[in-house]
């Protein structure tokens, strides 16, 4: 592998220990990527600050105490807690004082405390053609597909050795020939279904079922399809599959034309995807049936448009089950000032920051089914938090609220 | 049933039961890593135990934080023994490699895809993939 003067100096130690140690990682895994080499990147995001248990936090201190620093701008992902609304937490104290330590050692390396899965919503963000190494696997899917910047899907610990390093192995979505689709998909809905939200989380499930690892290109959706909705197709994509990129003919920036996003080669599978492929998709979300104990939404981190929507929903209305609003603290604070949290509160949700409903002991005793209108949260939060789930639009969301019951919309 | 055409993403040795998952688990929401058992709802192998097995998997999916559930389940002893991936993942690479620096663990992952029907103790061995020949 082709390493640079500088790359075989941190090799050398001449960084520092934690330098050292991440660009040693860095070689081992490009190495059995097949990787020519490594680029520069500028950005990175960072998904190490989740606490999952021991390993993690030791491998973060041990970093710090080798003097670890970011050596490009660098966001942090959702942690454990809500540092905002830390008296949400409802785990156990031992587990809490743990997740702090590892969010304190990721801010200690020089990160931005920015506490959100949904980096791209962040004022600053990567531009078209940027090469950068984010965790999320939501984020990874929105910056390579909607921003046409490049990242490879980094996992944790491997996305601080990038950020330590201001490098990243050489293959795959970082070049040209892996960001060309190879699978296209032929949506054929009717019309008006580009209209409803719904329609992007579970064409996103189906997607991540029917590509795996492989970019797609979607042909049969166009401008609706805008920047929130393709957030929750990629979410979906990348929950049911190892989805890191997938174009859009006529809308995502590397597919003017679906020839230009398979750069003029066929493709090398077509698959189609039509109304009873998704209603099927949308039924294998559902989970339960019962009484309505709690709502969820905000999975992606909801944007400061997406909270400007809800607050349209809620108005002069209230909520008589538990409901949850996920999003970050920047997006807070740019909805707070336009009065949209002080409607949304005046409903009766809670708001919660930094961190997500379906990552950490938050929701109260639930009796009964959570609604969600997020595809990725339906996917995982059974799983994690042993709880039925059944996926709605938003709409639905605030109508079950405000009734107590579910309220699940007509049609597909 | 020969080990030809394995390539070893993560050198090692392990020996194992073959445990072949018929669709890719993310191990993050799909892995308990205290008690090794696959949790993920919708996995047609739920309730599972990874625990010293050789696991074979047709590729990785979702999360990111399938590296640090890797690393955690590797210190907590309920990890499998091995991989066999069918297409390379580095978020499981990073999570073993962690782990050996770490703890000292050994995890070895090998990219290649075994012969159909394969059941029984197989041995990882660098790039050699075999199982071995019972009693």
């Amino acid at each position: 592998m082709r390493l640079t003067k500088s790359d075989q100096a941190m090799l050398d130690g001449e960084a520092g220990d934690a330098a050292r140690t991440a660009m040693e990682l860095l070689v081992a895994v490009a190495k059995s990527e097949d990787a020519p080499g490594l680029v520069d990147i500028s950005a990175a995001h960072i998904d190490g600050g989740l606490y999952h248990g021991r390993a993690g936090l030791d491998f973060a201190l041990s970093l710090v105490e080798g003097g670890g620093r970011v050596v490009v701008p660098t966001t942090l992902n959702v942690s454990s807690l809500d540092l905002l609304h830390p008296e949400l937490y409802r785990g156990d104290s031992e587990t809490a004082a743990a997740a702090r330590l590892l969010m304190d050692a990721y801010v200690d390396m020089g990160c931005t405390p920015s506490w959100t899965c949904a980096p791209y919503q962040l004022i600053q963000r990567p531009g078209f053609g940027d090469q950068i190494a984010w965790g999320e696997s939501n984020a990874i899917v929105f910056a390579n597909s909607v921003l046409g910047a490049r990242t490879a899907r980094y996992g944790d610990f491997l996305d601080i050795c990038c950020a330590l390093t201001g490098r990243a192995p050489e293959v795959g979505l970082h070049t040209d020939e892996g960001r060309r689709a190879t699978l296209r998909v032929d949506l054929q809905v009717p019309d008006k279904l580009l209209d409803d939200d719904l329609l992007y989380p579970v064409l996103g499930h189906r997607l991540g079922q029917v590509a795996g690892t492989d970019v797609a290109v979607i042909v049969g959706l166009d401008h609706r399809a805008g920047e929130d909705r393709l957030k929750a197709l990629g979410a979906a994509a990348a929950s049911s599959g190892a989805v890191a990129m997938f174009h859009v003919a006529g809308v995502t920036p590397e597919a003017a034309t679906v020839e230009a996003a398979m750069a003029g080669q066929s493709p090398q599978r077509v698959e189609l995807i039509d109304v009873v492929d998704l209603a099927r998709a949308r039924a294998s979300l559902n989970h339960g049936e019962g009484p309505l104990g709690a709502i969820s939404v905000g999975t992606p981190h909801f944007s400061v448009a997406e909270l400007a929507m809800l607050a349209d929903m809620v108005k002069g209305r209230s909520t008589r089950v538990p409901f949850y609003v996920n999003t970050s603290r920047d997006a807070l604070s740019r909805a707070e000032a336009s009065g949209t949290i002080a409607v949304i509160e005046g409903f009766g949700a809670t708001v919660v920051t930094d961190t997500c409903t379906y990552i950490t002991p938050i929701l109260h005793d639930v009796r009964g089914v959570v609604m969600t209108n997020s595809a990725k949260w339906a996917f995982y939060a059974p799983g994690n938090l042993g709880v039925d789930v059944v996926f709605a639009g938003l709409d639905a969301c605030v109508a079950s609220a405000v009734s107590g019951d579910l309220v699940v919309g007509e049609g597909w | 049933m020969t080990g030809a055409g394995f390539k070893a993403l993560v050198k090692g040795k392990a020996v194992g039961e073959l445990l072949r998952l018929g669709e890719p688990l993310s191990l993050w929401g799909g892995l308990d890593p205290e008690t090794g058992l696959i949790i993920d709802r919708s996995h047609p192998q739920r309730g599972l135990s990874v625990t010293s097995a050789i696991l074979a998997m047709p590729h990785g999916r979702g999360s990111s934080s399938s590296s640090s559930v890797l690393a955690e389940a590797l210190r907590l002893g309920t990890a499998p023994a091995g991989f066999v991936l069918a297409s390379p993942d580095s978020i499981l690479v990073i999570g073993s490699l962690v782990a050996n620096r770490l703890y000292g663990t050994v995890c070895p992952i090998v990219f290649g895809v075994l012969p159909e029907g394969s059941t029984g103790l197989w041995m990882i061995d660098q790039n050699h993939v075999a199982p071995i020949a019972g009693p």
